[in-house]
């Protein structure tokens, strides 16, 4: 247990009569890159804000290498590197200022202050707006301050809350890098609504909906599990007329092919289908038919179910499954 | 003790980097400046009591003003969750924030010296001007800013809004100021209670210069109860 970066079971936090929470338990051994996934107001920020000691649990435990947030929350504070939701500044702070001025809070003895600041600043990339204001900063340095000020005391776990969010794709690219960088280092848990930067940066996804873990995984697997559709364009080898029905059939007995739906085609003399497959690949197999029954493949196409598609199923209204869902894979 | 300090010399220096600094204690020793000096020489004493006179009725604006965005900005802004998830105690935060405002308070009523200065620069040779009530005067004057300002920063912690923080805070002070000013159309015993909690009764008597701990020990709670309000507030603008 003690080795777990993060162990969090049964939390729960209510607002009034909203509840955020509901009973969300999950570990998180050192050194893993997770991806906190939700739709807005699903539970995200709510269960980072109480892992990094702001807010409180209404029940349940969280632990930070052992230590309870509640209960030794200074010392589980001093271990987490916190990157809030929209990044709040001190607008009128120069970049400089409002590092050293973490750095004092932070507890860092003054004779390192120096060192962790330079540190800090040169890992982030902020050596050209030291001396600036922060409110005159672009969105881009805004965010790098606020990564600054999380790893200035060299933390052994980062909880960053949508680190990307508003930024534009270099920018988002740049952050990303960034983050990617710390995680050889560092336990990371971050929270996102861009699917493509949890399978670029993560290797692991939890997918929180209404309170509640409905999905816990590497993003690969989530994405895979599920299967997807191969469209196929087809043409007699021989050059006559193909009887669809016939065609229809053959692909339809095809290994690993669960489904077998008409589609566009090419032009006069050519089928289209589309071929619902399972987890199993049927691409070699298909291939083999085709060859075997004097068919030409013109076209094959591959879409995979996405992690888009596996986070719209999960979260979703009603149809949510309520408990880890790819375990049974 | 040192996260206290790093809050309280942030803030000190954020103030007087906003132009509020400057428009606070400007106006500040306008007035004063022009009520002490338009009566003194009516008066014809060489003394500061008209200036101690008017000076808590002037802290009843002025300290809610200094108070008013210490927390609410923090609020509103969302810094009070980066601030509050660093490893620093609330009280720390509220200790600090209160520490900067009396400095900022100290400073505006640094600026005042040259009033005892000037009038007794004014004083007929031979005879000595009494520095004891303008000693004692300044020393009151910080205790019952430190009240004011402590009461300024619960009203702050409780909206994300200045506006209302500042005006709450104005409430608190004028309530405590004003208290005991109608206490003689009351019976002795029941007027004697409003007078114990009038911060303005308890200042009068260190400004002659009595010096009584019970007026000390007054001003030391009252700040105290403030405090531990603020403190109480910020825990629960956790969410």
């Amino acid at each position: 247990m003690s080795e777990a970066m993060i162990s969090i079971e049964g939390l729960s936090k209510s607002y009034g009569t909203t509840q955020a929470l509901r009973g969300v338990s999950f570990e998180v051994p050192r050194g893993q890159v997770v991806g906190f996934l939700g739709p807005n107001g699903a539970g995200k920020t709510t269960a980072m804000r109480i892992l990094a000691g702001y807010a409180l649990p209404t029940a349940g435990t969280a632990k930070v290498a052992g230590i309870d947030v509640v209960l030794n929350s200074l010392a589980s504070r001093r271990m987490i590197g916190y990157l809030p939701e929209n990044n709040p500044l001190y607008e009128e702070m120069m970049v400089l200022d409002f590092l050293a001025f973490v750095a004092q809070v932070r507890g860092i003895a003054p004779a390192e202050q120096r060192q962790r600041i330079k540190n800090a600043v040169e890992h982030c990339g902020l050596k050209s707006v030291i001396s600036k204001d922060i409110g005159q900063l672009s969105k881009g340095f805004r965010q790098r301050v606020g990564l600054a000020q999380a790893i200035i005391h060299d933390p052994d776990l980062l909880i960053l809350d949508e680190p990307t969010s508003g930024l534009d794709p270099n920018q988002i690219v740049e952050i990303r890098h960034l983050i990617k960088e710390l995680g050889q280092q560092k336990t990371v848990i971050l929270s996102t609504h861009i699917l493509s930067e949890v399978q670029s940066t993560c290797s692991r996804v939890l997918i929180i909906n209404e309170g509640k873990l409905v999905a816990d995984d590497s993003p690969e697997r989530l994405a895979l599990g599920e299967g997807g559709t191969i469209h196929v364009v087809l043409t007699s080898r021989l050059g006559n007329a193909l009887q669809a029905a016939e065609v229809q059939s053959i692909l339809a007995h095809i290994p690993g092919v669960s489904s077998v739906e008409t589609a566009e085609a090419e032009g006069a003399g050519t089928l289209g289908f589309a071929l619902g497959y399972g987890k199993e690949d049927p691409r070699r197999a298909l291939f083999e038919a085709a060859v075997k029954n004097g068919l030409l493949l013109l076209e094959v196409r591959r879409k995979h179910v996405s992690l888009e598609e596996t986070f719209r199923k999960l979260t979703a209204g009603e149809g949510a499954p309520s408990g880890p869902s790819a375990e049974a894979a | 003790m040192s996260t206290a300090l790093a809050v309280a010399r942030r803030e000190f220096k954020t103030f007087f980097q906003s132009p509020i600094a400057y428009i606070v204690i400007g106006v500040f020793l306008l007035v004063t400046g022009w009520l002490y000096f338009s009566t003194l020489f009516l008066g014809g004493t060489a003394s500061l009591r008209s200036f101690f006179g008017f000076a808590p009725v002037l802290f009843v604006v002025f300290a809610p003003a200094v108070t008013m965005r210490l927390l609410a900005e923090e609020r509103k802004s969302g810094t009070l969750e980066l601030l509050l998830s660093m490893p620093i105690k609330d009280w720390e935060v509220v200790i600090g924030k209160f520490s900067a405002a009396l400095a900022m308070v100290a400073v505006g009523l640094l600026w005042t010296l040259p009033y005892p200065l000037s009038v007794s620069s004014l004083i007929a040779r031979g005879v000595s001007f009494d520095w004891g009530p303008v000693l004692g005067g300044y020393f009151g004057l910080l205790l019952l800013a430190s009240s004011f300002l402590a009461l300024g920063l619960w009203a702050s912690a409780l909206s994300r809004n200045q506006i209302v923080g500042f005006i709450i805070g104005l409430l608190l002070c004028f309530a405590f100021y004003f208290v005991d000013k109608f206490a003689f159309l009351l019976p002795s015993s029941l007027g004697e209670i409003l007078q114990f909690l009038s911060v303005d009764y308890h200042f009068e008597n260190i400004a002659r210069g009595v010096f009584d701990t019970r007026d000390v020990l007054f001003y030391l709670s009252l700040t105290t109860a403030g405090l531990m309000l603020t403190t109480r507030s910020l825990a629960a603008a956790r969410q």
